[in-house]
């Protein structure tokens, strides 16, 4: 088994992960004329992003004239609940309509209006709508859309290999002699064959997703296990924000195969409302006094907004209480759920059928329909769907100057899901598509500007060495334990005592049984077959990740002594101002995590003024 | 799960499933191995699966990723039917009877359920890519839906490859260097019914892509799990185009004076390997076969 040969493979920069904002980044480099490679676990075009579905958020003003830029930006403050980099939330809404567009150049076909545009639809959060889409599989539409631009800008797709290691060196030092670190490459294994596989690079970008795998109740694809943020911890650079999770308030309850699986907000989008098992519709008792303003406080006025909004009149009611943003409505279920108004499975019901006609709803959420009709035995043109909360995205995760995405180790960036900052504490549904796009293309133009600056760089034989041994430990154990068995535990430690609902009994004792995890993850063995295509392996290394992610959330959930956004805790359950002007940050030091409240960037005029206006 | 199987106890079964257990690289290996797994209430054949991976067997190779029907990962055939394996109910299957779970038999083998599907990319980066017209004055481009309803059927498309599993021309007669398969066939057809495209493929279509292969058996229709009509809705007015344009002669004609939509004609292809050595003729008589078929 010590087979530690590897092959190598250079190129001016490194993506890796191909979901949309790794494919995005890569085309970006390639039109700047540089080698690319692009890595990934799984096949090209199966990345996580393929399962979205609601669609993507851009105010194109197609529908809704009155859209702009900073109705957008001011939407995804208030929902990230003002703990957002300004900076990247700015950006984000002034170049989401450009990079909308530009996928059409590329083959994207998104759903008319009435006059050949792009269509808008409703989303939890936004003011307008503003989620360009395709029916309920606008995340397919996007990754074949890049796919298939992207294979023919002459990149170099490495498929099913899994990096483990980022080679180069952390930062060092302190006070204002510190060094940066630079990375130069990374280094990981083929998964068809077991081999090991190096890249050199002059500038790698990290676009590896979110760290879903790590609860019971996920709506996410077995490659979320926070790799990108972890490899980029182990070389040195910092996490932010990792308390923040956002629980979808609708995932499957029922049958328990699917439990978790999502199901999109854009069925309360097209009409869909919460019902507990009185019939009662829940939300207007949850209306959240940072909404209460812009939210429909009548069921008549509900229907009035949805009635307008959805047939291209500019609406004068207030939008429904259906679409609050996302923790909002998950803690709603929460409590409906444990004061006992739920339904049968512990959710509560979400009723399209009575709202919207059979043929709209098979027309409109055709994936939802055979979703429930194949897996659940429940014709949602018939009958209300069960749903509750499921661990669904990664508002934390690797901290990235705003206007570069570069991390604090020089040449290594980061974007999309497993980078912090945009979304803040709570991100608003359709800003996650959006995010890849704007932050994949800045991160993949930064690091080629930053690989035409660089020579050549040299990874340490040394250092590639310790990797491969590192990584073929868990075969030489004589006994161990079995990593699906601890990958089960941590799921339900992580659910239980770091979920929906904290406190800090909960979070010490999470903290508590990481150590334990950690300490048998340390112990787990490969049992039986070889290095070929063996998902034991696969499994052990996956756990590593999930373990440092996962102590990064329980940490930082810790040291939040307040509720906000995706971060609930029933022993401080309102906002506290003195954390609105801070994000948490973790780092590697001295041989443990070390964790930092480190303040906000302050604000300028003209974006605090942008914050303050009333649109009209 | 302890907590999530509540109203499963009473009724805990017991299902066998034989796995398809061989590695590629060692010679010799392949055969039929029986797991018996306890089964759950909507239990899919993956679910089964990872319960044989979770106790029993943790170096079982297989692909996945959604478990939603969603990213075409986890196709199979079980008992010798193409399927995805997130979709299938174990209910479906008599309780007694072993379900057999084999690999993809078009695509040389791996390791027990993963095959290598890297005929499909390579297929995929020979199709010249979409090229659209200028866009309108005000720099957008208007489509109207009616006009996109058909394609975007088709790009429901979630790459499973089942259909090119199941299709003779690939499964029995090999035949992947001459015939591009059905999941191509519609992606061309997509291309080629684009309302904003420019790229004039059809020469390509008849003699690289080799549509006149395809015998509409429908096979492909018939296992998509996305339910795109592929035969009816786009090869077969796919083969309509080609074949009209190239043997009525007075459209012949027409279409070197005025070419079809704003499209062009790409002189060679973009890709480095060439599908067929230059100066050699695509088989004879196929397109007749086509009109005969029609
Ligand atoms: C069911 C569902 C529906 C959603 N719907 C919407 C929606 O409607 N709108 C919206 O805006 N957002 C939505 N989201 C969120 C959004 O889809 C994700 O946040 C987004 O797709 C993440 O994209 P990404 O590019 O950052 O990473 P991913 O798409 O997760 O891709 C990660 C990539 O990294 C690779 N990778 C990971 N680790 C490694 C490693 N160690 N080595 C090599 N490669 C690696 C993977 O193989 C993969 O290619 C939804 C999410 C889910 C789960
Ligand atoms: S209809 Fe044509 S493409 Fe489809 S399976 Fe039959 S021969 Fe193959
Ligand atoms: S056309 Fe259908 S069967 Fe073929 S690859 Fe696409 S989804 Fe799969
Ligand atoms: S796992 Fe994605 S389709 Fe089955």
């Amino acid at each position: 088994m010590a087979e530690t040969k590897y092959e190598t493979h250079q190129h001016d920069v490194l993506v890796i992960g191909a979901g949309g904002a790794g494919l995005r980044a890569a085309i970006e480099a390639s039109a700047m004329g540089l080698s690319v490679g692009l890595i990934c676990k799984s096949l090209l075009g199966k990345a996580h992003t393929v399962m979205a579905e609601g669609g993507v958020a851009a105010a194109l003003g197609n529908v809704e004239p009155r859209d702009s830029w900073k109705v957008h930006f001011r939407d995804t403050m208030k929902g990230g609940r003002y703990l957002n980099q300004w900076r990247m939330a700015q950006l984000h809404a002034m170049e989401a309509p450009a990079r909308v567009n530009e996928l059409e150049e590329w083959g994207a076909l998104f759903d008319r209006t009435k006059d050949g545009r792009i269509l808008q639809r409703n989303f939890g959060g936004h003011k307008y709508p503003r989620l360009a889409h395709v029916g309920d599989r606008t995340g397919l539409e996007m990754i074949r859309t890049l796919q298939q631009h992207g294979v023919h800008t002459g990149m170099q797709v490495y498929m099913e290999c899994t990096v483990t290691r980022l080679l180069g060196d952390g930062p060092s030092g302190a006070g204002a002699s510190r060094r940066r670190g630079r990375v130069t490459g990374c280094f990981g294994y083929w998964r068809e064959n077991g081999k090991f596989v190096v890249f050199e690079a002059k500038a790698v970008v990290l676009a590896t997703g979110g760290i879903g795998r790590a609860f019971k109740i996920n709506s996410n694809s077995w490659e979320c296990t926070g790799d990108g943020q972890a490899l980029a911890y182990l070389l040195g650079a910092e996490l932010m924000d990792q308390e923040f999770m956002q629980f979808h308030p609708t995932g499957m309850v029922w049958p328990p195969s699917v439990r978790g699986t999502l199901i999109t907000e854009g069925v309360r989008g097209e009409g869909g409302t919460l019902r507990n098992k009185d019939k009662k519709r829940i939300m207007f008792d949850y209306i959240h006094p940072l909404y209460a303003s812009e939210t429909a406080d009548t069921e008549e006025e509900a229907d009035r907004w949805l009635a307008e909004s959805t047939s291209g009149v500019a609406s004068t009611a207030r939008r429904t209480p259906d679409l609050l943003p996302r923790d909002i409505v998950a803690r709603a279920i929460h409590t409906e759920v444990k004061e006992g108004r739920g339904s049968p499975h512990g959710g509560v019901f979400l009723d399209i059928f009575s709202r919207r006609s059979a043929e709209d709803i098979k027309k409109k959420l055709p994936a939802m329909y055979h979703q429930f009709k194949e897996l659940g035995d429940v014709d949602i043109t018939k009958e209300p769907m069960e749903v509750g909360p499921t661990a669904h995205y990664t508002m934390g995760g690797i901290r990235v100057d705003p206007e570069t995405q570069e991390t604090c180790i020089d040449g290594l960036f980061a974007a999309g899901e497993c980078a912090a900052g945009m979304h803040g504490a709570n991100r608003l549904g359709g800003n996650s598509l959006s995010d890849l796009l704007v932050f994949g293309r800045i991160a993949g133009l930064h690091a080629g500007r930053y690989a035409k600056a660089t020579a050549g760089k040299h990874v340490d034989p040394a250092q590639i060495e310790a990797f491969a041994r590192e990584a073929l430990e868990p075969f030489d154990r004589d006994e161990g334990v079995n990593p699906f068995a601890v990958h089960e535990d941590l799921m339900n430690v992580m659910q239980t005592y770091c979920g929906i609902m904290r406190n800090e009994r909960d979070l010490k004792t999470c903290l508590k049984e990481l150590d334990r995890l950690k300490e048998a993850a340390a112990r787990t063995k490969v049992v039986g077959g070889n290095r070929h295509y063996n998902t034991g392996w696969h499994e052990v290394i996956d756990l590593r990740n999930m373990l440092i992610v996962s102590e990064a959330m329980a940490r930082s959930a810790l040291a939040r002594k307040e509720s906000r956004g995706g971060h609930a805790r029933d022993d401080f359950a309102e906002m506290d101002p003195a954390f609105a002007k801070v994000n948490h940050v973790c780092r590697a030091a001295g041989g443990g995590m070390e964790l930092e409240a480190a303040p906000l960037p302050e604000v300028p005029d003209e974006i605090k003024k942008v914050l303050l206006e009333e649109d009209r | 799960m302890a907590h999530e199987r509540e109203g499963a106890g009473s009724s805990a079964t017991k299902a066998t499933l034989k796995i398809w257990r061989a590695d590629a690289e060692v010679a010799g290996s392949g055969e039929l191995v029986a797991y018996e797994v306890e089964t759950y209430p909507g239990m899919v054949v993956l679910d089964a699966i990872h319960a044989v991976q979770a106790k029993q067997a943790p170096d079982l190779a297989v692909r996945w990723n959604c478990k939603a029907g969603r990213c075409g990962s986890c196709s199979a055939e079980i008992n010798g039917k193409p399927k995805l394996l997130c979709m299938t109910r174990m209910s479906t299957f008599a309780p007694a009877e072993p379900i057999v779970v084999t690999p993809m038999k078009t695509w040389p083998l791996i390791k027990d359920l993963v095959t290598d599907v890297s005929h499909n990319y390579r297929v995929a980066k020979k199709i010249p890519p979409f090229a659209p017209r200028p866009r309108d004055a005000d720099g957008r481009w208007r489509m109207q839906q009616e006009d996109i309803d058909r394609i975007q059927e088709f790009r429901k498309c979630i790459e499973c490859f089942l259909c090119q599993d199941v299709c003779h021309v690939l499964r029995d007669h090999h035949e992947t260097e001459e015939f591009v398969g059905p999941r191509f066939l519609i992606h061309l057809a997509t291309l080629d019914m684009h309302p904003l495209d420019t790229v004039d493929r059809r020469p390509m279509i008849k003699d690289e892509f080799g549509i006149g292969y395809c015998n509409i058996t429908r096979c492909c229709t018939e296992v998509c799990p996305e339910h795109i009509v592929l035969t009816d809705n786009g090869i077969i007015p796919l083969k309509e185009r080609v074949a009209d344009d190239f043997y009525d002669p007075l459209r012949w004609i027409a279409r070197k004076l005025f070419p079809p939509k704003h499209k062009k004609r790409l002189p060679v292809l973009p890709d480095a390997e060439p599908a067929r050595p230059l100066g050699v003729p695509a088989p004879a008589n196929r397109a007749e076969t086509v009109d005969a078929e029609e």
